[in-house]
């Protein structure tokens, strides 16, 4: 086909509209998010002193460090996902979670301790945390890769890699809700473990699928 | 060369307003660009530029297919040239070539060369064959024989809205054989 020919048939397909990419990404979100929620509820469920728990703040905390993770993330994906964007111009967003992870450090540091530090840090669901996350965010990853897939990223592997940081905020949170451990010690050790795991899943499956 | 830059992004907002004729000014103007930048790149690479029309007609059909990444109030051309650069990597990397695309293979400078003369059996046109029938009738009747989208309902004795899907749907269908190819 001559190039003039093929310039005259995509101008004529000029009135088919898509949507942007964050509209089918949040669409993508709604309807993976209640089949990751199902799986929380069937098998692990919100932890039974759940009302007594939100009355200490760093319960409280974990929620905002694993929203904030999903939100900033879903910030840098939907701005990686111009062919033209670098991560320079919005990575710093990546920042916002772990300012909140080290003041939620430094708080806990200058209350006074029950417990030793290490045994905060390692503390009682480790290998329950590291499963669960990264199973959770299954759904949520596939939805996030689906959305972002209407995107046209330069770099695939960092787009995937966003997916995955969106999908293990997201099934953190979930997970947060089950966990007794509350020490930002543990969150920054086994939550990072859990959502490192997701985030290379992402890359790599994004370095596939999210070339267009 | 500002100057075509910014009359490029107008084009373009035109286009997205609905503005086909635009759309189709934007698409003629950019495409030589575009065609000396893939010259430049295949030689680079050490591959003969005869080709350089697939790679012109694989990015034309990544940025229609992707002009919705575009962002209305960033200017049009970083966009078009970083699709740009991603579609002359793949096509190096499609043929087994090491990928190295010089950052500046694609500017904003208008070729001396005239627009090559594009061979009939052509990547795209190839690929054509393996469309589902009616899409490729569709695609046919619009693209080698110039019909528009009323004469080709007509002729098909389909709604204007189904040869409207039946298009795009032939379009998106060669550029994923385009990215498995």
């Amino acid at each position: 086909m001559e190039t003039e020919q093929l310039i005259r048939t995509l101008a004529a397909d000029n009135p088919h509209r898509v949507r942007p990419v964050g509209f089918v990404l949040a669409l993508a979100l709604l309807a993976a998010a209640p089949v990751s929620l199902a799986m929380f509820l069937i098998t692990l469920g919100v932890r039974p002193d759940v009302m007594t728990a939100m009355h200490n703040p760093f319960f409280d905390l974990k929620f905002l460090i694993t929203l904030a993770l999903a939100i900033s993330a879903i910030a840098v994906g939907l701005h990686l996902s111009r062919p033209e964007a670098s991560l320079r111009d919005r990575g710093w967003l990546l920042l916002i979670p772990i300012g909140i992870v080290a003041a939620g450090i430094a708080g806990e540091m200058m209350m006074p301790q029950r417990l030793p530090m290490m045994t905060r840090l390692i503390g009682h669901n480790s290998r329950v945390c590291t499963l669960a996350i990264p199973l959770l965010s299954l759904p949520l990853l596939a939805g996030t890769l689906i959305g972002l897939r209407h995107g046209a990223p330069a770099r695939p592997a960092l787009a995937g890699a966003m997916a995955g940081l969106i999908s293990a905020g997201f099934a953190a949170t979930l997970y947060a809700s089950h966990c007794t451990d509350d020490s930002p010690l543990f969150v920054v050790t086994w939550y990072t473990i859990a959502t490192a795991i997701v985030t290379a899943a992402g890359a790599l499956i994004g370095a596939k699928v999210l070339r267009f | 060369m500002r100057e075509s830059g910014d009359e490029w992004t107008g084009l373009m907002r035109l286009a997205i307003s609905g503005d086909s004729a635009a759309y189709h000014r934007l698409l003629r103007a950019v495409t030589p660009v575009l065609r000396a930048g893939a010259r430049r790149g295949l030689t680079r690479a050490g591959q003969p530029v005869d080709q350089s029309e697939d790679v012109v007609q694989d990015i034309l059909l990544a940025v229609h297919l992707k002009r919705h990444t575009w962002d209305v109030n960033a200017p049009f051309a970083p966009w078009l040239f970083a699709i740009a650069r991603n579609k002359l990597i793949d096509a190096l990397r499609r043929r087994g070539r090491r990928v190295f695309v010089n950052i500046d293979d694609f500017a904003e400078t208008i070729p001396d060369q005239p627009a090559a003369e594009t061979a009939s059996t052509n990547e795209v046109a190839t690929l054509l064959k393996t469309l589902p029938p009616r899409q490729r009738e569709v695609l046919q009747s619009i693209a080698v024989e110039s019909a528009s989208i009323r004469e080709t309902a007509t002729k098909f004795a389909m709604s204007e809205g189904a040869v409207r899907v039946a298009l795009h749907r032939a379009l998106a269908g060669l550029t994923a054989k385009l990215r498995e190819g």
